[in-house]
């Protein structure tokens, strides 16, 4: 029979010349290459996880999970198990309690049950230490017997803070950091006005930062301008002047600050040599917020320029030249030609040197004085008096602001354009 | 910047207050890393300037604090300073100590994060790279995470590195890696990675990548490639990552009190006990060398940076 001409036969499958179809065999180039990119950053991104990404979500884990009760007094624990929240203690639940703190005594570990229900009721590790000393004077009656030893286990407030404490996940250490307590039937409150402290640190630390910030710009500005605008070679060296603080030791800075701002320290003598200042009346520019401002703005100021210069630099002098021409002044070719054209850099470093000053931890530790500290200052001192958990619940809360911004950053500038130098 | 012909004189006294404003932001951006050099040579105990500081007298200056850095910690600082003198300088003296213990663990650090940062910056300039965007931000993370952060996370981990294990249903003991130098190392590693990742990444988007396939075609071994190509031609932003990632570790002390036992403090450390407790202008004299050596590797930067943008056909600049 003939080929019916009107019928054209299938298009034959583009093959390699091994005769695999051409799309599975690029498919299979294409997984290859992907593979050897991947391999390529395999090794650090292991390690990177390994050294970075585990030990914070590990600390992170801490910040909801505190077993220093819930795993030294089981008895109890299953007596609030089996009740609902409120209900008053009766000789069963102290008699459970009794058997607990016998068991704390033998294995010394009081002292940490203690210290998780201190989180939510203050003085209560006193009361556990103490209670765990004569808890081998336990004897039926419980109940009378625990009230021998202190009248506080009658309070609810105390049977309230260890049902709190008998779950180890909690998120106790979020209330306190963000300066909550829990009343006495375990709804959350905010505390009195005057122990306030974590959300106050957390707004400070955020506002002192965008007061950096904007003083970084307000003083880089010119700089970047200037710099952007002289021809190459004198542009160059004053680089210079900007990268040398860049690349100078974080300490020896700071140090040097301290000679230049302290009581006795150059700003004040040069200010006294001239008769600005009496010598009875030094300024204090050291050990406060005034301080940690001052050599913050100078150690961030790089971070800045740099990103500012990288975009100023590229900006036609002639769009300027253009808007004077058609009659312009020079204050609104500045405001609305070349201003709107420096945005991008303005973006990138103010949130580059915002980023940086939330996390800030050594200047304010050694210039901060008592008002200049910061919130790592905070979780440091919280380090330093193992409160962990609340440490890691800290950490949590600045890590969470600390990434919104860099998200922000990516968004917006994209992490590829970061560059030094 | 020349002020134009048609300047009104209002923008003229504008230009000139401009460069006075430019000047003295200059001068507060440098004269606080230059006042120490003086002050350094102080004869006396002090953080000022003393009267004959500043009338030129010779007596005013001294390299006493320089001295200290020497005998400060040895046992027997008095003596002749003969050979046995010096060796029990290089045994005994806290700041050598303290030099030595940088030198180790900034260059371990640096090779670490150089090798792996370099390997990885390929693997992500390569535009076949999966979740390259996601994975950038994970490496690049360590500069950006409060350095608090890190450190106690840091402090959690290395008492037990094996918890993590956990998770997978191994419950081993592994030791420690607080107190030992391979913990400060792989930590100043940590933070140094994003540094070699930028500059590298910012080297190599310049980098022409057909000359690898030039290569492949001609017969060489990816190995080949790598190290006669492709390497010659990165190398200033290798160089220069590998000099910010010594820096990050050589000036990095948060860490190090939160993980390094006495065995391993580092200079950062000891200034920064200098500066807490009894601050002596021997910090001073530190400081000074530290400025010195900074300069040096701002100078090494700066020739790579211009060699690397000749090498690509960018104009210096």
């Amino acid at each position: 029979m003939p080929a019916d001409p009107f019928v054209t036969a299938p298009p034959a499958l583009l093959t390699t010349s091994d005769g695999r179809p051409l799309k599975a065999a690029l498919a299979q180039a294409q997984g290859r290459a992907r593979r050897r990119a991947f391999l390529l950053v395999a090794p650090l991104l292991a390690f990177v996880i390994f050294t970075f990404v585990l030990p914070i979500a590990q600390m992170l884990q801490r910040s909801v999970y505190h077993d220093g009760f819930s795993a030294n007094a089981p008895a109890v624990r299953a007596w609030f198990a089996a009740t609902v929240p409120g209900t008053p203690p009766d000789e069963t639940a102290f008699a459970a309690l009794a058997q607990d703190f016998r068991q704390m005594k033998a294995d010394k570990t009081a002292g940490l049950a203690g210290t998780r229900v201190n989180y939510t009721l203050p003085e209560s590790r006193s009361l556990f230490t103490a209670t765990a000393r004569k808890a081998d004077d336990l004897a039926p009656p419980y109940r009378d017997a625990f009230l021998a030893i202190s009248a506080k286990w009658a309070s609810p407030a105390v049977w309230q803070a260890m049902r709190s404490a008998a779950s180890p996940y909690t998120s106790d250490f979020y209330l306190i950091a963000t300066d909550f307590e829990r009343a006495d039937d375990g709804t959350p409150r905010r505390v009195q006005e005057n122990q306030r402290i974590y959300v106050y640190l957390f707004v400070k630390t955020f506002v002192l930062s965008g007061v950096i910030t904007l003083l970084c710009l307000l003083l880089a500005f010119p700089v970047a301008h200037l710099l952007a605008t002289l021809p190459m070679a004198r542009a160059n060296l004053l680089m210079i002047l900007v990268l040398l603080p860049f690349w100078t030791s974080l300490l020896v800075r700071t140090s040097s600050w301290i000679v230049m701002l302290q009581g006795q320290g150059v700003v004040n003598d040069l200010l006294v040599a001239t008769g600005v200042v009496d010598d009875q009346n030094r300024l204090e520019m050291m050990y406060n917020q005034l301080g940690t401002i001052i050599v913050m703005t100078h150690i961030l100021l790089p971070f800045m320029i740099l990103p500012l210069y990288s975009v100023m630099k590229v900006i036609p002098p002639s769009y300027a030249r253009a808007a004077r021409s058609l009659g312009a002044t020079s204050w609104t070719t500045f405001r609305r030609i070349y201003l709107p054209q420096t945005l991008p850099g303005i973006g990138a470093g103010a949130i580059l040197v915002f980023i940086l000053a939330v996390g800030y931890y050594i200047t304010p530790a050694l210039v901060g004085g008592a008002d200049g500290q910061l919130i790592s200052n905070l979780i440091d001192f919280h380090m330093d008096k193992s409160n962990w958990s609340l440490a890691a619940a800290l950490s949590a809360m600045l890590l969470a602001g600390v990434l919104v911004i860099y998200w922000l950053y990516d968004r917006l500038v994209g992490i590829d354009n970061l560059k030094f130098g | 910047m020349a002020l134009p012909v048609y300047a009104t004189p209002l923008e003229r006294l504008w230009h000139h207050a401009y460069r006075v404003i430019c000047v003295a932001i200059f001068v507060f951006l440098i004269v606080p890393i230059l006042v120490v050099i003086p002050l350094s040579f102080n004869a006396e105990p002090y953080f000022t300037f003393t009267p004959e500081m500043l009338s030129l007298d010779p007596a005013g200056y001294s390299l006493r604090w320089y001295d200290e850095l020497l005998t400060l910690g040895m046992t027997t600082p008095e003596g002749v300073r003969d050979g046995a003198w010096w060796e029990q300088v290089w045994a005994e003296a806290t700041w050598v100590k303290a030099a030595k213990n940088s030198i180790i663990i900034g260059f371990w650090a640096t090779i670490l994060a150089t090798v792996l940062g370099t390997l990885a910056a390929l693997g992500l300039s390569r535009p076949e790279m999966p979740y390259r965007r996601l994975i950038m931000a994970i490496l690049i993370s360590p500069m950006i995470v409060p350095i608090i952060i890190i450190a106690t996370g840091l402090f959690f981990f290395y008492s037990n590195p094996c918890a993590p294990l956990a998770l997978f249903g191994l419950d081993l003991q592994c030791g420690r890696l607080t107190s030992t130098y391979l913990g400060v190392i792989m930590a100043h590693a940590t933070l140094g990675i994003p540094f070699v990742i930028i500059t590298v990444t910012a080297t190599l988007s310049g980098f022409d990548q057909s000359l690898i396939r030039a290569s492949a075609s001609l017969g060489a071994s990816p190995r080949t490639t790598f190290f006669k190509v492709i390497l010659p031609l990165i190398l200033p932003g290798v160089v220069s990552g590998a000099l910010f990632a010594f820096v990050t570790s050589f000036d990095e002390v948060v860490a190090v009190l939160f993980i390094a036992g006495p065995d391993q403090q580092t200079i950062p450390r000891q200034m920064w006990n200098g500066i807490r407790e009894a601050i002596s202008p021997a910090i001073l004299a530190v400081a000074t060398i530290l400025v010195i050596i900074s300069i040096a590797l701002l100078t090494t930067v700066e020739l790579l940076r211009r060699r690397s943008e000749r090498l690509r056909g960018v104009s210096p600049g």
